[in-house]
């Protein structure tokens, strides 16, 4: 299987960038190249394994074994829905590129 | 007065707190070494992306006073310089990109916050491939960095240059340079120890999750990991213990762990301050046996590359560098006189690492990259039609061309219709990956094997070929999908002279031992001392 460059103008529209065409074919080149080097995972039997999105996942239910700790907090926390930052507006604003009375500014989107 | 800039943390830290010399003349020491750097022009290291003196004499200025008073932090008034990866109040933060140029952050991130905590002096920002998306450091829009141990003529009697490795190259030279005595760096993939080797000094991934990410540019959040580089193990375990700790209101991912009492007061050091006699690793292992040190079959004799290679015959493949090889087998054979048993071990879908590393971060990547729209910060294109023309072209002109690769992958195999077959398989395969370490892990205590395939290749080898590049984090990328601690340590040099780094990973949780086995390997040889001509 071989990408076209028909999906490099799909991918860019859906990452929101832009390429010259010697630029899109030079990448479609390079990820063609990186894909021909994935082929070999997709082959991989991988029936019964449950996905594993992040590390703490995976220790969760070893580091009894291997460390003497207890009260691990080894699941994904939410802190709690209240206000814990103070507001900072300039400060947060001064690296905006354009901003007018304490809004950020964009080109028109509703004529 | 002893030369500064050779001298470790931990005797910057001791010989300021018995006042041989103030944090002052420490920071101006390093500024000057910095300064005098950047005026070598084209010859330059390129390794520091910002300094402010004011700000840095100030700092060091505070930490005297605190030294006066009695008040001082176990680290107080040793200078440390950052990767342009975490966000700081008083200097700019890039993250290598032109798409943040010049951006200023509202808050510290938590690891810069804890290590100033702890007494220590920011310097400045470090150059880096742009968020950390290299091996080579090629890839900062800054400009290279150069590898400080580059006095190697060719035939015509011209200087070449190497590649200090990547990402946290900046990182990387800088310590082995002298300019800094410390450095922080990040790991997604192997950015602290693939820089570490090819620029020979020493420096630790912890565990996922023991460093704070908060303050972190993202680059692809279920790997990357903060972790300190310096000049020895030592140094690590004072720095990583100053940087690592719960953040549980900032970061979802930070561990929330109980600590003994010997780790509260001395942190990842503490195994280090035990004397075992000349033989220190013969009771370090499991239930006081030997140390067990775990070597991979599938590492031996260059077979990662070479099964690699037999699956996609087109790629090119250099196998493990023969000095490389050597240089590990020494440095098992000295572990042996140790004490420590060395064991073979397997893990059989290590091969594997490269397609899965390169789907899993792309897609986070893509996703992390879509803040950078030119609406709340950073650049913004000059002229556009509209809001979507806009986004367009802010990114095309503010992302390099591998961030913009990365960015196309992850948007592919995070896409419809190609989801389960490339993020979801490569997730499932990664958790596979997880458990081999495991089963690894029941026969040895920790596990050893090359960092890199190679030494630091010359500037410009592998730009045109990314490919290339991804084949070299052959040997960093398991360990990272895992979310093990890692580190690379200094074992001797290998073609052209360059340094060699032997990469130690240990179970989870477990940095203190890590250190221990890599500290106590140095307490017995110099590859660590070495230092490049001039330095």
């Amino acid at each position: 299987m071989s990408l076209t460059l028909h999906d490099i103008e799909r991918l860019a529209q859906l990452s929101r960038l832009q390429f010259e065409p010697p630029a899109a074919e030079r990448l479609l080149g390079q990820l063609n190249g990186f894909f021909e080097i994935v082929e070999q995972m997709r082959a991989v039997d991988t029936s019964g394994v449950v996905p594993m999105a992040h590390p703490v996942d995976a220790m969760h239910g070893l580091i009894h074994a291997i460390a003497d700790t207890d009260e691990l907090g080894m699941t994904l926390r939410l802190r709690e829905d209240v206000v814990s930052e103070p507001n900072q507006r300039e400060a947060n604003q001064r690296s905006a590129p354009a901003v007018e009375r304490g809004l950020f500014l964009v080109p028109k989107v509703i004529e | 007065m002893a030369d500064l800039h050779n001298m470790t943390v931990a005797d910057l830290a001791a010989g300021l707190k018995r006042k041989d010399f103030s944090a002052v003349e420490v920071a101006d020491h390093f500024l000057k070494r910095v300064e005098q750097d950047k005026q070598r022009g084209s010859n330059s290291l390129n390794a520091f992306l910002d300094i402010n003196r004011e700000v840095t004499l100030a700092q060091a200025q505070a930490s005297d006073d605190k030294i006066a008073a009695g008040t001082a932090g176990r680290l107080e008034g040793v200078p440390i310089a950052h990767k342009d990866i975490f966000v700081t109040q008083d200097f700019a933060t890039t993250a290598g990109s032109k798409i943040l140029k010049d951006y200023r952050s509202p808050f510290d991130a938590t690891v810069v916050s804890k290590l100033r905590e702890a007494g220590m002096v920011t310097l400045g920002k470090l150059n880096c491939d742009e968020f950390a998306m290299g091996s080579a450091n090629e890839n900062s829009a800054y400009g290279a960095v150069t590898n400080p141990w580059n006095f190697i003529a060719d035939t015509k009697g011209q200087i070449k240059n190497y590649v200090p490795g990547g990402s946290s190259g900046g990182s990387a030279a800088a310590v082995a340079a002298g300019l800094a005595p410390a450095a922080t760096g990040t790991d997604t993939g192997g950015s602290i120890r693939q820089p570490s080797a090819f620029c020979g000094i020493t420096g630790i991934k912890p565990t996922y999750g023991r460093a704070s990410r908060y303050g972190m540019v993202a680059f692809a959040s279920s790997l990357d990991q903060a972790g300190p580089m310096a000049r020895s193990a030592e140094d690590c375990a004072l720095l990583l213990s100053a940087m690592c700790g719960p953040d549980l209101d900032r970061d979802s991912t930070s561990l929330n762990l109980a600590q003994s009492e010997d780790e509260k007061k001395f942190g990842f050091s503490h195994l280090l301050r035990i004397d075992h006699g000349d033989k220190p690793l013969a009771k370090a292992g499991k239930n006081g046996g030997p140390l067990k040190i775990g070597h991979p079959r599938e590492w031996l004799g260059g077979g990662a590359q070479v099964e690699f290679d037999r699956n996609a015959p087109a790629r090119r493949s250099e196998g493990t560098n023969q000095e490389i090889q050597k240089r590990i087998e020494e440095a098992l054979a000295h572990y042996k006189s140790l004490g420590a048993e060395l064991v073979k071990v397997s893990l059989p879908q290590a091969n594997l690492s490269i397609p899965v590393y390169y789907i899993v971060c792309a897609a986070e990547a893509s996703s992390n990259l879509s803040r950078f729209d030119g609406v709340k910060f950073g650049h913004r294109a000059k002229e556009f039609s509209d809001l979507a023309d806009m986004y367009q072209r802010t990114r095309s002109e503010g992302f390099g061309d591998e961030v913009k690769r990365r960015i196309m992958i992850g948007s592919y195999v995070l896409s419809h219709g190609y989801y389960d077959a490339y993020y979801l398989q490569a997730q499932k395969i990664r958790r596979m990956i997880a458990n081999d370490f495991q089963q690894a892990f029941s026969q040895c205590d920790v596990i050893a094997g090359p960092v890199a395939p190679t030494t630091a290749w010359q500037l410009g080898d592998k730009a045109d070929d990314p490919v290339a590049n991804y084949l070299a984090d052959i040997f960093t990328l398991p360990a990272s999908l895992a979310g093990l601690p890692c580190m690379s340590i200094p074992v001797g040099f290998g073609d052209m002279g360059m340094p060699v780094g032997m990469q130690l990973i240990g179970n989870y949780l477990q940095e203190a031992q890590l250190l221990n086995v890599a500290y106590r390997f140095q307490q017995d040889t110099e590859f660590h001392d070495a230092k490049p001509e001039g330095v």
